[in-house]
């Protein structure tokens, strides 16, 4: 095989067939953009489900002065109370792993810290938020267990599984993620088809060639491989804009934007870009050589 | 060389067929001319020596083997002991010359070197030292004949088929391809020729295959052109 040889005629395809070479790039580029995107979110859900999941799972949010259910009708939690119902947590072990306390001050430092860009703090003072116990259970699952026994308990004010809300949020995620994959999985096909008619205009504009190539006894490869790396190459420049724009948004939208914004929250971290990446060149170039090889079946047989 | 036992070639549309019951054998570097009319049933002879058709019945035998059991993969090998020229030159417009003479060695991956070495080889042979860096279109016809004929014989094959090599250039320029064709062949090259020029036949007293609709009515060794036409 005469690499130099195979180079030139991939050159010279690129300026012969410009403008389509231009579609493929750009509908490539787009593509495996909006998979990578969908990709990214996922990645971002199973980074939050990690880091909430493994934080606290219960609260058990106490009486204060100003609270309304039945069960507050005694005003405030007692501190007796306080203590009977963290005793009564403990003695669920094993379900039960670890009982925080967190008081109305290091409530409200919390609620400082993270609403720290926004203008609510100076409308809430420390008496305002709740007291609670953050309750982290080895069995996420069994939260009904804790619930059933504690809510309306006198003294407890609520008792929220912090799952709950979230799933919503991820709920909302995973039905990003399904959309831009839905996307991409149209886009990606939409490669093929040009990748196909693409390979169609290349070899009819070297019909010539390829009609002297096979009277000469220029094998199989020799005629297809140009047409394949030409794919190929469309592919990889594709991917290098899709992974542009991928590092695009984790640098201005999720570094710049998202994480100051949300700090409660991780994001997702460059090593999980740089397996993306990876993900976003294998399937673009994979797909525009497998659709240039079909097509060439059809239009270059010997 | 070539073998040809009972081939018949009929197409689905075609009144009658067009190649009916061939039978001949062709040896090592002889110089054979193919002569009828148009539609005779030439053309496809010659295709279907390069495998680019294939017989209806019968068997075809090109250098020893049986292009019927052929794969397909094994094709490219054989074409490459086969020369070919066309009535249309079939060069390409966008390279010189000696680009289109060394495409067909860099396209079945001749080292550079053997291209460097062979092609003004060839070049000197077909007479056309001094135009190398020219664009076929600014060649006469018979040249760029020259050219096609270069680029058929720089692999250096046992044999040649050319399918009316002269039939777009006039009677003088017809001459130096005959015997352009007429040296190669004497270097031991087997050249199969498809042509319905008389004069040519006439002159170069070779075997002569004649074709008349599909049948094969004349084998002669040195031979003339004829009247069936």
């Amino acid at each position: 095989m005469r690499m130099g040889f195979v180079a030139e005629e991939i050159r010279v395809g690129f300026r012969r067939n410009f403008t389509m070479t231009i579609a493929v790039i750009v509908t490539i580029a787009a593509s495996l953009a909006l998979f990578g995107a969908g990709l990214m979110v996922r990645a971002q859900v199973s980074t939050m489900k990690d880091y909430w999941y493994d934080k606290v799972q219960l609260s058990i949010f106490l009486c204060g002065d100003n609270s309304q259910v039945p069960s507050c009708s005694g005003g405030a939690v007692t501190p007796a109370q306080r203590t009977a119902i963290k005793a009564d947590l403990l003695a669920q072990a094993p379900l039960v792993e670890a009982v925080f306390y967190e008081s109305k001050k290091q409530a409200y430092q919390r609620f400082v810290k993270q609403f720290a860009n926004s203008a609510i703090v100076q409308n809430v003072s420390a008496s305002a938020l709740p007291e609670s116990f953050r309750v982290k259970l080895s069995d996420p699952s069994q939260y009904s267990v804790i619930q059933s026994q504690f809510a309306g308990r006198p003294g407890v004010e609520q008792v929220q599984d912090q799952r709950k809300l979230l799933d919503k949020f991820f709920k909302l995620l995973s039905g990003l993620q399904t959309v831009a994959l839905g996307i991409a999985l149209a886009m990606l096909l939409v490669t093929v088809l040009l990748v196909v008619n693409t390979m169609r205009v290349a070899a009819f504009s070297r019909r010539r060639e390829i009609g002297i190539m096979r009277l000469v006894g220029a094998s199989n490869w020799y005629v297809r491989l140009p047409f394949i790396a030409e794919a190929a190459v469309s592919a990889f420049f594709g991917a290098t804009l899709a992974g542009g724009v991928l590092v695009a948004i984790k640098h201005f939208g999720i570094d710049q934007r998202l994480a100051p914004e949300y700090q409660f929250t991780t994001f997702i971290g460059w090593n999980a870009l740089w397996q993306i990446i990876p993900v976003v060149y294998i399937v673009g170039i994979g797909i525009a050589v497998a659709s240039s090889a079909l097509s060439l079946r059809r239009y270059l047989r010997v | 060389m070539i073998k040809l036992e009972g081939v018949s070639k009929t197409y689905a549309s075609g009144a009658h067929p067009a190649l009916q019951d061939i039978s001949l054998d062709i040896e090592k570097g002889e110089f054979v001319f193919l002569v009828g009319s148009s539609g005779s049933g030439k053309s496809t002879l010659l295709r279907m020596m390069l495998k680019e058709e294939r017989p209806t019945t019968g068997t075809i035998y090109v250098a020893g083997k049986d292009l019927n059991k052929l794969q397909s993969w094994k094709l490219p090998a054989l074409r490459r002991g086969i020369g070919t020229v066309f009535q249309d030159f079939r060069l390409l417009p966008n390279k010189t010359v000696e680009q289109n003479i060394a495409f067909a060695l860099e396209v079945i991956g001749r080292p550079r070197a053997h291209v460097k070495k062979v092609v003004p080889e060839v070049i000197e042979l077909v007479g056309l030292e001094g135009k190398e860096k020219r664009y076929p279109d600014e060649l006469a016809g018979g040249e760029q004949q020259r050219v096609a004929v270069a680029r058929a014989f720089v692999n250096r094959p046992p044999l040649l088929l050319a399918d009316e090599p002269t039939g777009n250039l006039d009677p003088t320029t017809a001459v130096g391809i005959m015997k352009l064709l007429d040296r190669i062949n004497r270097t031991g090259t087997t050249v199969v020729m498809a042509t319905h020029d008389s004069n040519i036949v006439d002159q170069m007293r070779k075997r002569v295959i004649q074709l008349h609709h599909g049948e094969m009515v004349r084998d002669q060794a040195r031979g003339v052109y004829g009247y069936l036409t």
